[in-house]
């Protein structure tokens, strides 16, 4: 029996008078991974934004509906969200490291949580650095200007970056979506060893992509939840139509 | 038809050709004017002319104090405008949403880019000077008078009227941080402040340097609002006291005291020279030193930030 | 879920990471930073503000003494009994008259021609960097006309005098040596630069598309330039040259060394004048705090604010509006 980490119930998003999400539901799972698939702007990137209140950040957006982490009502007026943010990390579709050295990238997040002393700091970084699998890469380059790595190697170091507060969840929006093959076959080559640890949702418009990597997949178009289901029922035999129509390819 | 396809072409040729005569001869013109100011002046500078105080009525001597009067009263004028005008824009690129009141603060910050520099003066009068120095005066009962024209008022008049360049600058720098670094500074847990603080400002400072070049160019060149702030065209001392504590003194530039400033001097030479042929030449070395002064902060402005745009460019 | 599984869920909340609240410390800090920057923030509004009550305090205390209907003109008796209008500024004489006529027309005399020239050429320099120049050259003139924009008024003002006003002189043989007409020329060096980097701004902002469609339909550069793209920018060059208007009308230093000072009422541009800025420049230095000169010349600063408040008001509006509309 899986234990589930975050639950969603009638979740709409209204950006203005345009309702971007509608009457979202949904258990995600703890320690898997739950992949988020759709055609363009059918709303799941904005969905993942919700589970750390990022959409927070942007003016004239409404929100309709419960979500809860272990139990916890994010959208409790009295909830630190400072403290859910650290403990939900994002890694973006394009990577946003700082300019700033490779080491101070990672230890930014450690250091803004009030971790000062050097040698945890130093632990922090090749223990996180490991987890990418990029240490052997830039164990000699830590005072290197983090934006001088490969676009693959530093969506690595946004991984690593995330993982450096560490979380319990992380949430990935079209994280490989930029890179070339090879660095995209690495990223979900991680996916598959972060999971064991952390509970992972990831956005992805490449449904091959979503079939490898994923334990569970939602299918969203035009701001509904369409079907939920373990991965392997979306692929080959989905409940509905519109489900099918996408997974074969005939629209998207 | 042939006939009147070539009419059109000839008109159009010929506007074109107006407005490229019209741009070249301005040039000309400036380049005319700059070159004679250089011809006249260099004459007269050397390290003497910059260094000496002005002697029999500025028919000898050099331009020093009013060097130093317009360094000190630049300097505390960027000790005051550049806090504010930064927090300004942080304030208005971080925090505000857009609403009316914001709205009206940014009309504010344009309304007061185009305030007359008489009125500024007109205003250091009578806020500055007449108000608040006059307050400081009865409530703090120093040896010092406040309520009289003096280098901090002209200073604090500048920095207001300088505040919009480094508003506008500042807020261009804030703007040009791109939005995914703020987030994922948020994502990992920072509250708005750590990721301004660390984040956005330390990227935002070569535009940041950049307005306070311009905002102190600006202010040097300013003569209109320090008239009757307390600019004088001699003093026998450099505004300058020495502050003693315990045993110790150091010297200090003293708030409170008139100053000499280069832009005063030239008008005042100018307009109200004794004797105007032996100032001549003098007056062509102080507006040269002037405009080469001004050139050289703008240029470093606009070099500084020519290579931060194309340093964000090539992120 | 079931019933059993959500109740086990919700029970995890007691022990998760996800539950802490915000301190109370914490929420009045980030509050407090937040009303710090808020104001900042609020401080040219403040200003603007004080510049106003500061500028009314003064100016309207000129009305104690001196009636509204002063300001205009004087009735004057001569000794055959007629009544005559006198518009004249002379605060010091016996018979003191504060008329601010003279100097508003003076204003207008240096202001309006030194407009026109700068249009003319402004909007003709913002073409040519905009739409005929080499691109690589136009890289290297637009930080070119920054810098000619920030030369110190009083260096114009200084170049017009020892130069300016002697060529002229030569060459047109006006009336007075130093006028309305040399100093409106200074006031162009100011405003050209002005007008030009705004026209040049708002042509450049027009959508390539436009050209691209002019073009294709068989039109040359002037007419694409002058048809479409110019009424397209429409907006935004008002703007400047509402913008530019308000920078003569304000302008001090030129007006002041080149303008002759003299306080004429009259049309001719080449007879000295003496305008609103001048004569707070010149005069404050020598009035008495508190008497009636000295409010009067703070009741002009209150005329002069309120102009050019309301020039900048209006080129602001216009600009609004372009913005929303998207046309520029």
């Amino acid at each position: 029996m899986k234990e589930i980490k975050i639950v969603v119930k009638d979740l709409s998003l209204y950006y203005g008078d345009k309702q971007a999400l509608k009457d979202i539901t949904i258990d995600i799972p703890e320690k898997r991974v739950t992949a988020f698939i759709g055609p363009s702007g059918c709303g799941k990137s904005t969905f993942l934004r919700v589970l750390n209140r990022m959409n927070d950040l942007i003016d004239h957006v409404k929100i309709d509906g419960e979500v809860y982490i272990d139990g916890v009502n994010i959208f409790d007026k009295s909830l630190d969200i400072v403290n859910l943010r650290k403990n939900i990390g994002m890694v973006f579709q394009k990577s946003n490291l700082f300019p700033k050295t490779v080491y101070d990238n990672i230890v930014y997040g450690p250091r803004i949580n009030g971790i000062r002393d050097k040698k945890t700091l130093d632990e922090i970084v090749e223990k996180t650095l490991n987890q990418a699998a990029i240490w052997d890469e830039v164990k000699d380059r830590m005072n290197d200007n983090a934006l001088s790595l490969s676009g693959g190697q530093q969506q690595r170091l946004c991984i690593a970056r995330a993982l450096a507060v560490e979380p319990e969840i992380i949430l990935m929006d079209e994280p490989a979506s930029a890179l070339d093959p090879i660095s995209t076959a690495k990223i979900e080559e991680l996916i598959h060893e972060l999971k064991q640890q952390y509970t992972i949702v990831i956005v992805t418009h490449n449904m091959q992509q979503a079939a490898r990597v994923s334990d569970e997949t939602a299918f969203f178009y035009l701001g509904e939840l369409i079907e939920y289901d373990r991965t392997t029922k979306i692929f080959t035999n989905p409940a509905k139509k519109q489900t099918e129509d996408y997974v074969t390819g005939r629209f998207g | 038809m042939e006939l009147k396809k070539r009419k059109k072409d000839f008109t159009g040729a010929l506007s074109i050709g107006i407005v490229r005569l019209m741009f070249f001869f301005l040039v000309m013109v400036l380049i005319l004017l700059l070159t004679k100011i250089f011809i006249e002046g260099i004459g007269v500078i050397s390290l003497n002319f910059l260094i000496d105080e002005p002697r029999n009525n500025m028919t000898e001597g050099g331009i020093g104090p009013a060097i130093f009067g317009t360094v000190a009263v630049t300097l505390l004028m960027i000790l005051f405008t550049l806090p504010l005008g930064v927090f300004s824009a942080i304030y208005l690129n971080e925090y505000a949403k857009d609403t009316f009141f914001t709205r009206i603060i940014r009309t504010s910050i344009n309304n007061l880019a185009g305030v007359p520099s008489i009125v500024f003066g007109l205003f250091g009068l009578g806020f500055f000077i007449l108000f608040i120095g006059k307050n400081m005066d009865e409530v703090l009962q120093t040896g010092l008078l406040f309520g009289q024209p003096a280098l901090l008022w002209a200073s604090a008049t500048l920095a207001v009227l300088v505040l919009p360049i480094v508003i506008v600058s500042t807020l261009e720098a804030l703007n040009s941080v791109p939005k995914s670094h703020r987030d994922a500074s948020y994502g990992l847990g920072a509250t708005k402040w750590q990721t301004i603080r660390n984040v956005v400002l330390p990227q935002a400072r070569p535009g940041i340097l950049t307005g306070t070049i311009l905002a102190i160019s600006r202010g040097a060149g300013e003569t209109a609002p320090i008239l009757f702030l307390g600019a004088a065209f001699f003093l026998p001392n450099l505004p300058i006291a020495d502050l003693c504590i315990g045993g110790y003194c150091i010297p200090i530039i003293n708030p409170t005291e008139q100053f000499m400033y280069l832009a005063y001097h030239i008008f005042i030479m100018a307009t109200q020279s004794s004797n105007p042929t032996k100032t001549l030449p003098l007056q062509y070395g102080s507006t040269l030193v002037l405009i080469l002064l001004t050139f050289l902060l703008n240029i470093t402005a606009i070099i500084f930030r020519y290579r931060f745009r194309k340093i964000l460019g090539r992120l | 879920m079931s019933s059993e599984e959500q109740k086990d869920f919700f029970e995890k909340s007691a022990d998760s990471k996800y539950a802490k609240k915000i301190g109370k410390y914490t929420r009045l800090k980030e509050s407090a930073i937040k009303f710090f920057f808020a104001v900042n923030g609020a401080m040219a509004l403040i200003f603007i503000i004080l510049i106003f009550i500061f500028l009314f305090k003064e100016g309207f205390r000129a009305l104690e003494h001196i009636r509204l209907l002063d300001f205009l003109y004087l009735d004057r008796t001569d000794s055959a009994g007629n009544v005559q209008k006198v518009f004249e500024w002379y605060p010091t004489s016996d018979e003191a008259r504060y008329s601010l006529v003279p100097l508003l027309l003076g204003t207008l005399l240096t202001a309006i021609p030194a407009t026109i020239i700068s249009t003319l050429f402004g909007v003709g320099t913002g073409i040519y960097l905009s739409e005929v120049a080499n691109p690589k050259f136009k890289e290297f003139l637009k930080p070119a006309i920054e810098l000619f924009a920030g030369i110190p008024t009083v260096v114009l003002g200084f170049i017009m005098l020892a130069v300016g006003a002697s060529f002229f002189n030569d060459l047109l043989n006006p009336a007075n040596r130093l006028n309305a007409f040399v100093a409106s020329i200074g006031l162009s060096f100011v405003i050209i630069p002005i007008i030009a980097s705004l026209t040049e701004d708002a042509l450049h902002s027009i959508p390539n598309d436009l050209r691209m469609a002019s073009y294709g339909l068989g039109a040359t550069k002037w007419q694409t330039i002058s048809r479409v793209i110019l009424p397209a920018a429409f907006s935004g060059v008002s703007a400047s040259i509402i913008l530019g208007f308000g920078r003569a009308i304000g302008e001090t230093m030129i007006v002041l060394m080149c303008a002759g000072n003299a306080s004429n009422i009259t049309a001719d541009i080449f007879l000295s004048v003496r305008t609103m800025t001048a004569t707070i420049a010149a005069e404050m230095g020598e009035v008495s705090q508190g008497s009636d000169h000295y409010y009067a010349l703070f009741f002009i600063g209150i005329v002069l604010f309120t102009i050019t408040f309301f020039l900048n008001l209006a080129a602001e509006i216009i600009i609004n509006k372009m913005r929303k509309k998207n046309t520029f």
